[in-house]
This record gives C-alpha cells, structure tokens and sequence, in this order.
C-alpha cells in the first residue's frame, strides 16, 4: 500500500462543498461584540483632535478606543533586520496599534469603535470627528529619496530604512560591465500587488474572565508566529495564556503570514471591555491594509562576450517598504531577492545593491514568491531583451549559461556568488520539454504566417530558481531573521492504531490534511482514513512556524517523518518484546513488523494498543506512542523551471490574450501531484495577473485609486486559457521526503513569460520594452503613438 | 426598526425580524447562521456570495433580506440531499476544484445556475458564465474541468 505519488482526492474538501467550513467570519461566540476602525482618508496627515463625544452616544456603542488609548503599548514588529552597508542600525518606526498624532498612509486606523453589532459601529465610526491637517505625501520609492521629498517618520532622514549590498566587488562587476562584447540594460518597475486573498482578514479577540485566558481566532498563516509577535513584543502578556487559533483560512498567498494592528486591538480591548471582539475587513480596507507585494523599481545590466556567455549582472533596486516595516519585509528585497540573481546561470559576477525605502503607502510585504518573482524578472527580461538585441535565439541563449547538472549527493551542491549554495538541479530538460511542449520548431513560422495576415503573436520564456523549505535557522539568523524557521510535529499514536497528527504548518488551502495524511498513512503502512491532522491551534499544536515560503512539506513535512521515525523505532521495541525475536531480525513494512525470513508477525495495531496496555511489555520503556519533533532544514530547497507563453496581441484594441501557457516545473518529489499542479495552476493565475492586469494606482495626494474589486482588476476566468503543464523530478539532496515545494513556483516563473512574450509579439514594432501591467490602453497609446516609430 | 419578513430557504419557511438595510447575505450568516455563501467584497464584484433565488444565480449582497420576501433560496447548504452530494459538489471534489474553499460555494451555485439553462457548455462558455465569481486560488483550471464533469455526470443522469 502506497500513498506517495498519488492524486488523492483531498480529504478537507468535504466540509467546504457543503459549505460547512469554519473561517473566522463564521465563528460567534456568546456576549460578542463587533469593531469598525476608523481609517485616515489622508496618506500623510497631522492628527489635530479626534472628537468622540457624539459617536459615543450613539445606539449600541460599547466602547471607543483611539490612538491616545494606546499610546503606551508597543507597536506590531517587524520579524528581520537588515542593517545598513555602514553598519548603522536598520530604522524601524513604531507602528502603533492605533495612530496618535501622525496619520502616515491612506487607511490608518485612527480610532476603534465597538458596538453590539456591526451596524452600530459602523454608524458610530461615521460620527467621530477627526480633525486633520493633510501633509504632502510620497508614494514612489526613487522620490522619497530625493532631495526635498515629504518626511514619512520624522526620525528617518531621506525616508531610508537601510541599504544593503550582496555579491562581488562592485570595481570588478563594473570592469567587466566596461569590457564587454554586448551590454543589455534595463529600468523597469515590478509594480505594487495586491494579495488579494477572497476571504478577507478578520480576527475575534476573546478574554476568558474565568481563567484571565486569551483567545484570538485570526485568518493567519501561522498561529504560534502571530502569538509569540503579540505576547513577547506588543501586548507583554504571558504566552501561556493566550491561545490563537487560525481556522479555516481562505487564501493568503503571503499577506496573512504578517502580525497585525487589529489582532492585537482586538485581544487588548477585549480584555478592556471583557466581551469577545469581532473585526473582518470590508474589501476595501483589504485593499488599504493587507500588506502589498513587490514595488521594486530597478536598474539592471547584464554583460555579454560575443558567444552570448553572460560575464556579469549588476542591480540596483529602490524597493518601497510603505510606511511601516511588516513583519518580514526587510528581507523580501535582500535575502529573497539578491540571493536569487545567480537564477540558472553560471554568470561569475553579480553585484546588487538595494535601498528600502519609507513612503506614504500601506506596508509592502511577501506576497506569493517574495522577493523570487522580483529577481526572476529582472534575470528574464534582460535575457529574452539581450536575445533580441544580440539577434540570438532566447531558448539557445539560455541552454548557453545554465549551470550544469549537479545532484548534491557527489558534489557540495552549487556555490553562486550570491551567498546561496543550490542543492541540486539539473536544468537542460525543463527547457528542452517546455520546447517540446510548445512545438518551438514550428512556432516561428507560425508567428511569420501571422504576421503576414496581419496577428501579432508572441512568445516569451523565462526559467528560474527560487529558494524554498525557507529555512535554517543558523543561516537566517546570521542574515537578520529575528526568529528561527525550523517547524514542529507531533505523531500520536493512539491506542487502537489511529493517528493524530500536530502540525505546526497551517493549511490555508494547500491541502495538508491530505498531503501530510499520505505521507503518515504511507510510512506506517495504514489506511489513509486512520490518519487525522490538526493544525491551526496552538493549544492543541505544540509549536509551529507556519506557512509560506513553500516550506510546509519540507520543513514541517519533514518534521512529520522525524516523528514518524521515532514511532518506528519505539514500535520495533515492543514487537521484538512480543515477538520474541531480536530488534535486528525484525523488518516493518505494510503496517506490521515480521521476523525476516518467516512468516511471524506483529501488527501496527497491536504495538500501539500493547504500548498504551503494557501488561507484556519490554522492561524498562516507557509505555504509550506519541512522539514530537522539530526539524530544522539543512539548507534551503531550491525548485525551478521553464515557462513559456505564447499571446496574441491585437492591433486595434491593444488587447492581449494570452493563447497557451506552458510550465515545466521541477519541486523534487512529489506526494500528490494533483494538488501540486493545483498549486501550479493557482500561481500562474497570480503571475500572470502582475503581468496584464493588476497593479495598484496611487494618485499624487497617496489615495489608492484602485482600492476596490471594480478598480483593481485580477484575472477572471475568461482571461485565462487552460494550463499545459508537466515537471521534471529532481530531489532535493537534504531533506527526508526529497520534496523541493511548489506554492509559488507559479507565481515566480510566470510573470517575465508573459511580458517577454507581449515584447516578442510587439518587435515588429521596434519596441521591446513596456512595464507591466500591460494594458491594453498602453499598448494602444504605444501602438498609435504618432511621434514615434511604431507607426505601421 | 425592524421589518418582517417571511422567505424559503433550502426548502424551509422561515420568518424574521430583520433590519431593512440587511442584505441577504448577512441574513443568511448572521439571522440563520449559514455561514456557507461568504463575504467577499463590497462593491458585488467577487461572487463568493452566489445563492439560487428561486432557481436563478443571485449575489446575496446585491439584495435585501426584505426584498427576497416570499422568495425560494437555495445556498450552498441546501445543495446536497443527505449524503448525497449534489453532482457539482462531487465534481468539485473529483477534479480538485477548489483549494482554500472561500469561492467554493459562490462557485458551485452559479455553476448550479449555468448547469440548468446550457446542460452541456463549452470551455468558453463556462469561463463566460463565471466571470463574475473570483478564485484566487486555482487560477480556474479545475474549476473548469469540474463543472465539464459535472454536466456530464448530470446528462447522464437525464438520459
Ligand atoms: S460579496 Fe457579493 S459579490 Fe462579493
Ligand atoms: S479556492 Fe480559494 S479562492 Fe477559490
């Protein structure tokens, strides 16, 4: 019996088609309470008066609670510190729960009213009288630096959160800059994202006055994060005494991952009140406080010898922090950028340079990829760019520079110049089957017949590399993480051979409960059914990192099989005792121990009911099999690919559809491959969606103009083609289940596909370079642009 | 002040006093705690809302509980009869059309909806009738290959 590689239908989807799954809206508890913040309309304001004398006479009110309320208490953290190139210390601002005297982006919350029901406090929250003095606000990163640029934290000189440099000397990049055959360069923005999970966040704060114990049930990907960031660092309450709960959680892509000021509004003022305290977002605060993803505005070279062999890239990038560092934000543009600029090539020089930057804008953050997508990009822009000028195939320029094979096992793995040693890869055959896949020796045909009837079709690659199974722990600290990313796992075995298992990892729609079940069921050699995995709760779960990063099979997965194993070898114990025979001289397979060579044997079932009943029981063990575990990784995954898009773009409308979208993705082994070509299908959408449609609009005072579903345009079904997809399998060298991760792999190789495929489409035209997202209005004011070449 | 309403829901008569500014969604969640059709947004655009007002796909929160007065909604709980998942359900479950749930139930009962009128869509036409329900999770792929098994599961049923 063998669960692994199989398409197992996911056991969770039960209570979600019968719409009986439990996300935090759905949760009421007795005596509950409902909170409206009130959200400064202003990016950058001074606070002159908060009057609440009349909202708090309206029906239902309970309490009122504004910034002055809580001024001593401890703003959200931020998780990673990355200092300056000088030494100096990284500037991190208070990010208070509630804003004082300072509104510093559109959507600040200056005040919380709570009331018996949500209606009433919203009623209320529209009779606080906030007096404001509106103040000039910046919103792009490169003019926050400039001379003269509003002032966001009044304690941050030139707005500059930290600098920060990776690679090798900057002399010598530049000199091999100097000196080459062939020098492509490229400025370009990787646009502000919006996560934009469908359920939006919400959270229920609840003081217990019988044992003085807190709950919060947040939409979080990780609970025990969220409790440690709110405990030991905001409210100074004892971690023993709160519980958090992520229920049910509808997507987060990254933007759940962080602490936020309402969770620990909602816990504190429900201790103030001694009622429970409901919050979920309207879509448009969604829009205003979920953190943002990329925002990068870049300048990149890479240099070339005349075969086309990449000499050297160098990256400056001004990345947009927003007005407050998010829990993770320092190292989204740094350790999940900059490391990754080696991507598939053996390029021996790399230079980048960051400056993080404090503007007038909701907080940036991870968002699905993090930093990878960024850097993947700015790798395969300039490489379909520099094919193009260099008049060479993009597909053969690739095949040039890829790093060549390597396993891990024979070899250390491969050290880049950008801090990273890769653990294993073999790149050649995602290339060569995206070609494949694609029918490339005809497509330029194709594309010539097209275009003589007047089509412009396009095609466009990328490949890349990200780091994933983020991570260890020696190696993060060292790098700024204030945490450490190990993950945790407890295997119970009870008494009738059932399985329960804690897992520190949460499940927002990754499919866990079935994947880590396959996983359990496989190795104990038992029915899928007797398998049960809880998550979410840090008063059931021992201890948990959570997930993002495409860690939760890698590193909790694998905490998983450390528990799994100890099982086995405690197991082994009691069958030897009750076989009569030797530890060595047993065998465990398909649910039972044997004794080799004959045909005595002992079940699963039986060991664990001896080891809760331990009548005839090896001296000295201890009775009962339940095992914990924490697994820290060795290294971080490194999965990678080959994307290919193929669009066409319509010259009368501007209008680009996007025809096929081939993905070769290799994430190591696979458990389920049905939920990982799910995973597949869910971050091309995402990608795919940064590349045409999406992009936030700040207009010039710091209002998002597009903060709402109507304006913020994200792929709908009609916009999308089915998805040919396939992978390649190479495991990853350090972890026990060889599993690589695939949650954002979508997501990073998608984008530069699609844009490089618009720009393959558009060549005719002499133009090769156009931000995203790209539009169908930019490609028509490009298209129909009298004063430039493009005319036909 | 509150007004009186009486309306159907899965089948069963139910009356309330309501507010008159509640919408049928916060009806449904908040009056008869079925939590099953979600919240998604606030301008009508996302579909995670989507009930059957007698037997025509609807966003709940494009109405008012007391306009639905004396009206049949079906939401997402009412699908299944007993065990038996409705074919939708079932093919939601088969082709792994759905990851995080959220969109799930707006999903299947436009789908419900769409099923009723064209037994037999075509890619296109599947992908035109969702356009007003937002997934973020699986970029639809299976969504659409699980209303492709559904009509065939439920033609098959008719013949
Ligand atoms: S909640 Fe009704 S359409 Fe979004
Ligand atoms: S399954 Fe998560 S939004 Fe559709």
């Amino acid at each position: 019996m063998t669960f692994i590689g199989k398409s197992i239908k996911r056991v969770e989807d039960k209570r979600f088609i019968t719409g009986q799954g439990k996300y935090t809206d759905d949760i009421v508890l007795p005596q509950m309470t409902y909170a409206r913040f009130v959200r400064s309309p202003h990016a950058h304001a001074e606070i002159r008066s908060v009057d609440i004398s009349n909202a708090e006479k309206m029906p239902g009110v309970v309490k009122i609670f504004t910034g002055a309320d809580v001024a001593e208490i401890n703003g959200v953290p931020c998780g990673w510190q990355v200092d300056f190139i000088n030494g100096e210390t990284m500037k991190e601002p208070k990010h208070p729960l509630l804003v004082k005297d300072k509104a510093m982006h559109a959507g600040d919350a200056v005040a919380m009213v709570i009331a018996e029901t949500y209606g009433q406090a919203k009623d209320a929250a529209e009779m606080i009288i906030v007096d404001y003095n509106p103040l000039p606000a910046v919103t792009d990163a490169k003019a926050a630096m400039e001379e003269g640029a509003p002032q966001v934290h009044p304690d941050v000189p030139g707005n500059l959160a930290f600098d920060w440099e990776l690679g090798n000397a900057k002399d010598e990049v530049d000199a091999a800059i100097e000196n080459a055959h062939h020098v492509t360069t490229l400025e370009f923005i990787n646009n502000r994202v919006v996560p934009n999970a469908i359920e939006p966040r919400s959270a229920i704060g609840h003081f217990d006055t019988s044992n003085d114990k807190y709950t919060l049930y947040t939409s979080t990907q990780n609970p025990h994060l969220v409790r440690l960031l709110l405990c030991a660092f905001v409210l100074g309450i004892p971690e023993h005494k709160v519980r958090v709960v992520g229920p049910d959680v509808g997507g987060g892509f990254g933007s759940k991952i962080f602490h936020y000021t309402e969770e620990a509004m909602v816990i504190w003022g429900s201790n103030q009140i001694k009622r429970p305290i409901k919050w979920t977002a309207e879509r448009s605060e969604s829009f205003l406080t979920d953190a943002h993803g990329r925002d990068h505005r870049t300048k990149a070279q890479m240099a070339f010898d005349k075969d086309g062999k990449v000499l050297a890239l160098k990256a400056h990038t001004y990345a947009n922090m927003g007005a407050y560092l998010s829990t993770f934000a320092p190292a989204v543009p740094t350790y999940l950028h900059g490391t990754l600029l080696q991507g598939l090539y053996t390029t021996p020089l790399i230079h980048v340079h960051v400056n993080a930057v404090f503007t007038n804008t909701n907080a940036v953050d991870a968002y699905r990829g993090a930093g990878r997508p960024e850097a993947t990009y700015l790798l395969e822009r300039l490489m379909d760019t520099a094919a193009l000028e260099m008049n060479m195939d993009p597909a053969e320029l690739r095949f040039k520079n890829f790093i060549p094979k390597f396993n891990g096992v024979e070899e250390p793995g491969y050290q880049t110049q950008v801090a990273l040693q890769y653990d294993s890869g073999d790149y050649h055959p995602v290339l060569k089957r995206a070609l494949e896949m694609v029918g490339y020796e005809n497509f330029r045909a194709e594309q010539k017949a097209a275009l003589d009837s007047g089509k412009l079709l396009g095609i466009g690659f990328s490949t890349y590399i990200e780091a994933c199974g983020i991570a260890p722990s020696a190696v993060v600290g060292a790098l700024g993480a204030r945490a450490g990313l190990f993950e945790s796992a407890q295997v119970r075995v009870q008494p009738t051979g059932k399985v329960s298992v804690y897992s520190g990892s949460h499940s927002h729609g990754q499919g866990h409960e079935t994947t880590f079940a396959q996983i359990v069921a496989d190795r104990f050699g038992i029915p899928l059914e007797d398998v049960d995995i809880v998550h979410g709760d840090s008063d059931a779960v021992a201890f948990g990192m959570g997930t993002y990063g495409s860690r939760s099979l890698a590193v909790g997965g694998s905490a998983i099989v450390k528990s799994i194993d100890k099982v086995i070898e405690k197991g082994t114990k009691i069958a030897a005792h009750l076989l009569e025979a030797s530890e060595e001289d047993l065998e465990f397979a398909e649910g039972k121990w044997t004794v080799k060579g004959t045909d005595k044997s002992v079940s699963f079932g039986d060991v664990s009911l001896t080891s809760y009943v331990p009548h005839n029981y090896p001296e000295g063990l201890e009775p009962g099999l339940d095992f914990s575990s924490f697994y820290d990784p060795a290294n971080f995954t490194y999965p990678f690919g080959a994307h290919v898009a193929i669009v066409e773009v319509e010259k009368e409308t501007g209008k680009t559809t996007l025809k096929r979208f081939i993905a070769v993705d290799d994430v190591g082994n696979v458990i389920n491959p049905m939920i990982v070509d799910g995973q597949i299908h869910g971050g091309l959408a995402q990608g795919i969606g940064q590349a045409l449609c999406e992009g936030t609009i700040y207009d010039d005072s710091g209002q998002l103009v597009n903060g709402s579903y109507m304006d913020y345009v994200m792929p709908r079904a009609d916009d999308l083609p089915q998805f040919e997809i396939d992978r390649t399998v190479t495991p990853c060298p350090h972890n026990p289940l060889g599993v690589k991760g695939a949650g954002e792999a979508g997501c990073i190789g998608s984008t530069p596909a699609v844009v490089n495929a618009v720009m393959d489409a558009l060549s005719p035209y002499g133009i090769y370079d156009v931000q995203m997202p790209i539009t169908s209005e930019k490609i028509w004011n490009i298209l129909n642009d009298d004063s430039g070449e493009t005319e036909e | 002040m509150k007004v009186k309403i009486s309306l159907s829901v899965n089948g069963k008569s139910y009356e309330r006093m309501v507010e008159p500014r509640t919408l049928l969604v916060h009806f449904l969640r908040e009056e008869l705690a079925m939590t099953g059709t979600h919240v998604g947004c606030d301008t009508s655009s996302c579909g995670a809302c989507t009930v059957l007002l007698d037997d025509k796909a609807l966003k709940s929160c494009t109405m008012l509980a007391c306009q639905a007065e004396g009206h049949q909604v079906t939401t997402i709980e009412g699908m299944a009869n007993g065990d038996n998942l409705h074919p939708l359900q079932q093919a939601f479950h088969e082709e792994h059309g759905l990851q995080c749930g959220f969109c799930t139930p707006g999903m299947i009962m436009n789908a419900a909806d769409l099923l009723s009128n064209n037994a037999n869509p075509t890619e296109h036409e599947i992908r035109e009738a969702l356009e007003g329900n937002f997934c973020r999770c699986t970029g639809y792929h299976n969504i659409i290959k699980s209303i492709q098994n559904a009509a065939a599961k439920m033609s098959a049923a008719t013949v």
